[in-house]
C-alpha cells in the first residue's frame, strides 16, 4: 500500500498542477515510484521510461482519475483535459478496454453514495464516448464510499476520494 | 436452524388476587412516556430441578436479566440484597420479602433437563399489588436452544409489564468488517439480537452491503460484488445458499428490500448513471420501473400494509424523503428540515419512519411521523447511519463509524424515545444491521 500512495501523490500533482504541461507526456514523465492501483491495474512498474502503450503509462502519465466537487458529477475543466488525454490514449491503443470506477467520500449514506458513484462513473464514460471511444470498450462500476484511497476524515482526503478512475484492462469486457 | 419450541401454559396455577398496595393500580410501564426511573425487578437464579440443570439455570437467568435490564426499563436488584432465597418454584410467594428489598416485580423460575431437552418454567409477580401478572408458563426446547428459551421468557415478562410485544427472541443480519478503511473486508453475518451465536454467511472474498431480513426471517437480501459489479442476491439463511435474482446483468443493482408479502422485492438500479427504483414480483422474469426521474431514487422501504413506499431522492437538489404508492406514481416529499435525509425505514407498527440525517457535518438517526411531522433526532455523531427497527417498533439499531484513519464501525441501539443508547456486542467491527421479525 505504501508504494500505491507514493504513486498516487504523483498523480495528484499531475492532475492538479501539471495538467497543461505537455512535458509530462514525454518519456519518463511518470517519475520515480509506482505501484498497483489494487483494482485491476498491473503492478510492479519499474523506474524510468514507461512504454507509452502500457496501462502503467496510462495510469502514471496520462492520469487515470478525475476528481469531483462535493455531491457533484459534473466534470471540471481539469477533469475534461484528463479525460481528453484518456480518450486519445484509448484511441491509440484499441486493444484495451476500460472499467470506469465511480467513488464518493464518506460523507453521505452508503446507498446514496452508490448511486452518486454510478453518476460520476457515467459522467466520465459519457465524455470518453463523446470523444469517439466505442461504448462497447467501456464499462462503469460504482464503489460508493467503500473504497477510499485516502483515509483521513477531512476535506484534504475527501477531495481525493470523490473520483472516477479509469482502469485499463486487456481484452473484452464481461459481465 | 430454527427449532420449534413447545409452549404450554401451566394448567390451573393458583392465582392469588391480593388487594393493591403501594402502587396505584397494577404494575405497568408505558414505553411511550419515556421511562426515566427503571423499575426495580428481582430475578432470583432459577431453581435447578435436577443435578444437570444447575449451570443452565444460572445462564438462563443471566440472559433473562440482561434482556430486561438492557432495555433501560428495569433495574435488577442484586441477589445479595435478598432477605429470602428462592429454593423452590412455587405458585405463591411471600410478597413481604420482596417489598423489603423494594422490588416492584419478581420473576421466579425453574429449569430441568431430560436427554437433549430443556424445560424452563417461570412466573411473574406484581409485588406491590401482591398478585401474579399472568399465568405461569412452561417452555421446552433442545439443549442448544437454551438462549432462545431465555429470550422467550424475557419477551413474556416485558410484554406483560409494558403491554407491547417483545423483541428479544430475534436475530440481526449485518456486515462483519475487518481491516483498515482503504482495504476493508466485509462478510455477511447473522447473530442473535444481543450478539450471541454469530454465524458467517459469506467468506469475505467479495464486498457485501446492506442486507435485509425477509418478513419470515428465513431469507436475506443483500448486495454483493461477486461478479465485479454490485448486484442484488437472495440467500436462504438455513442452507446458506445464495441465489441471483432475475435482474439485467448489465445494470448495477443495490438497496434490495422485501415487501411485506415476503415475495415481492424492490431495489435500486443504476443505468447510464441514473438510479431509479424497480420492483420484482414473484415469478416475474424482469423488474418493473417504479420511479422515472433523472435524479437519484434509492433506499426504498414498504409501509407494513404494503400500500406505500418511502424512499430517498435528490430530485429537489439534496437527498430528501418521499412517499409514493406501492405501484409507483406521484410521490409526496415528507422531509423539510435542515440538512440531508437518507435510508428511510418504515416502523413495523406503521406509525413512524426512521432515517439517517446529515446536517452541519454531523450524522443523526431520527424518527418522524409518516407525513413528516414531529421529527425527532435520537442520536448524533461523526457518522451514524442505516437504522433498523426492532420487531416491536420500540428500539432502533444502526451503524456508528468513528472518524479518521483508524475509523471503524460498530452497531448501537437506542430506544425510540432517544434513551438507552447502547453498544451492541459484536465480534469485531460491524455495520449495516437489519433486524429479523420476532422468531416463532
Amino acid at each position: 500500500m505504501r508504494g500505491f500512495k507514493v504513486g498516487l501523490t504523483i498523480l495528484c500533482v499531475a492532475g492538479l498542477a501539471a495538467c497543461s504541461n505537455p512535458g509530462r507526456f514525454g518519456p519518463g514523465a511518470g517519475g520515480p515510484g509506482a505501484g498497483a492501483d489494487g483494482f485491476g491495474a498491473p503492478g510492479g512498474v519499474a523506474q524510468g521510461a514507461l512504454d507509452p502503450s502500457s496501462p502503467a503509462y496510462f495510469q502514471e502519465s496520462v492520469g487515470d482519475r478525475v476528481l469531483f466537487a462535493v455531491d457533484q458529477s459534473t466534470l471540471s475543466d481539469a477533469a475534461r483535459q484528463t479525460l481528453a488525454q484518456q480518450a486519445a490514449w484509448l484511441a491509440r491503443n484499441p486493444e484495451y478496454t476500460a472499467i470506469i470506477e465511480g467513488h464518493a467520500d464518506e460523507q453521505g449514506t452508503r446507498e446514496y453514495n452508490l448511486a452518486l458513484g454510478a453518476r460520476r462513473a457515467a459522467s466520465a464514460r459519457d465524455f470518453l464516448v463523446a470523444q469517439g471511444i466505442a461504448s462497447s470498450r467501456l464499462r462503469t462500476v460504482t464503489y460508493g464510499k467503500e473504497r477510499p484511497i485516502e483515509v483521513c476524515s477531512t476535506e484534504s482526503c475527501y477531495t481525493q476520494n470523490r473520483r472516477a478512475v479509469t482502469v485499463i484492462a486487456a481484452g473484452g469486457l464481461t459481465s | 436452524m430454527i427449532r420449534t419450541i413447545a409452549l404450554a401454559a401451566l394448567a390451573a396455577l393458583a392465582i392469588l388476587a391480593g388487594p393493591a398496595a403501594a402502587q396505584d393500580g397494577p404494575l405497568r410501564i408505558e414505553i411511550t412516556e419515556g421511562v426515566v426511573e427503571p423499575v426495580p425487578i428481582a430475578i432470583p437464579t432459577f431453581v435447578a430441578e435436577d443435578g444437570g440443570a444447575a449451570d443452565l439455570a444460572r445462564q438462563i437467568t443471566e440472559v433473562i436479566a440482561r434482556d430486561l435490564t438492557g432495555t433501560g426499563l428495569f433495574r435488577r436488584i442484586p441477589e445479595e440484597a435478598f432477605v429470602a432465597q428462592v429454593t423452590e418454584f412455587t405458585p405463591t410467594v411471600s410478597y413481604a420479602n420482596w417489598k423489603a428489598v423494594n422490588a416492584q416485580a419478581l420473576v421466579t423460575g425453574a429449569v430441568s433437563t431430560s436427554g437433549d431437552g430443556v424445560t424452563v418454567k417461570f412466573r411473574l409477580f406484581d409485588v406491590f399489588s401482591e398478585a401474579p401478572l399472568g399465568e405461569g408458563l412452561q417452555l421446552r426446547g433442545s439443549a442448544d436452544s437454551w438462549r432462545r428459551l431465555a429470550h422467550k421468557v424475557a419477551d413474556a415478562v416485558y410484554s406483560r409489564i409494558t403491554g407491547e410485544s417483545g423483541y428479544f427472541d430475534s436475530r440481526v443480519v449485518f456486515v462483519s468488517e475487518q481491516g483498515p478503511k482503504d482495504q476493508r473486508q466485509k462478510r455477511l453475518a447473522v447473530m442473535d439480537y444481543d450478539g450471541a451465536n454469530v454465524q458467517y454467511l459469506t467468506d469475505g472474498s467479495s464486498l457485501v452491503l446492506a442486507p435485509r431480513f425477509s418478513p419470515s426471517g428465513d431469507r436475506v437480501l443483500y448486495t454483493s460484488y461477486e461478479s465485479g459489479f454490485p448486484q442484488i442476491y437472495q440467500m436462504d439463511v438455513g442452507s446458506v445458499s445464495p441465489q441471483r435474482l432475475p435482474v439485467p446483468a448489465e445494470s448495477m443493482t443495490f438497496s434490495p428490500r422485501y415487501a411485506p408479502d415476503g415475495q415481492t422485492i424492490v431495489f435500486s438500479a443504476a443505468t447510464g448513471g441514473n438510479t431509479d427504483i424497480y420492483r420484482l414480483r414473484p415469478g416475474a422474469t424482469q423488474p418493473e420501473k417504479l420511479t422515472d426521474a433523472p435524479s437519484i431514487e434509492t433506499a426504498p422501504s414498504y409501509s407494513p400494509d404494503g400500500n406505500r413506499i418511502v424512499f430517498e431522492s435528490d430530485r429537489s437538489g439534496t437527498p430528501q424523503l418521499y412517499v409514493m404508492p406501492a405501484n409507483g406514481g406521484e410521490a409526496q416529499r415528507i422531509s423539510f428540515g435542515q440538512g440531508r435525509y437518507g435510508t428511510p425505514v418504515w416502523s413495523p407498527r406503521g406509525d413512524l419512519i426512521a432515517f439517517t440525517k446529515q446536517n452541519q457535518g454531523r450524522f443523526h438517526i431520527g424518527v418522524m411521523r409518516t407525513d413528516g411531522s414531529e421529527e425527532r433526532l435520537l442520536t448524533a455523531s461523526f457518522l451514524d447511519e442505516g437504522p433498523t427497527w426492532a420487531p416491536n417498533g420500540r428500539v432502533l439499531m444502526f451503524t456508528r463509524e468513528s472518524a479518521g484513519a483508524g475509523g471503524s464501525s460498530s452497531l448501537y441501539s437506542v430506544d425510540v424515545s432517544g434513551r438507552n443508547l447502547s453498544l451492541v456486542d459484536t465480534p469485531g467491527a460491524a455495520s449495516d444491521p437489519a433486524w429479523s421479525p420476532l422468531l416463532p
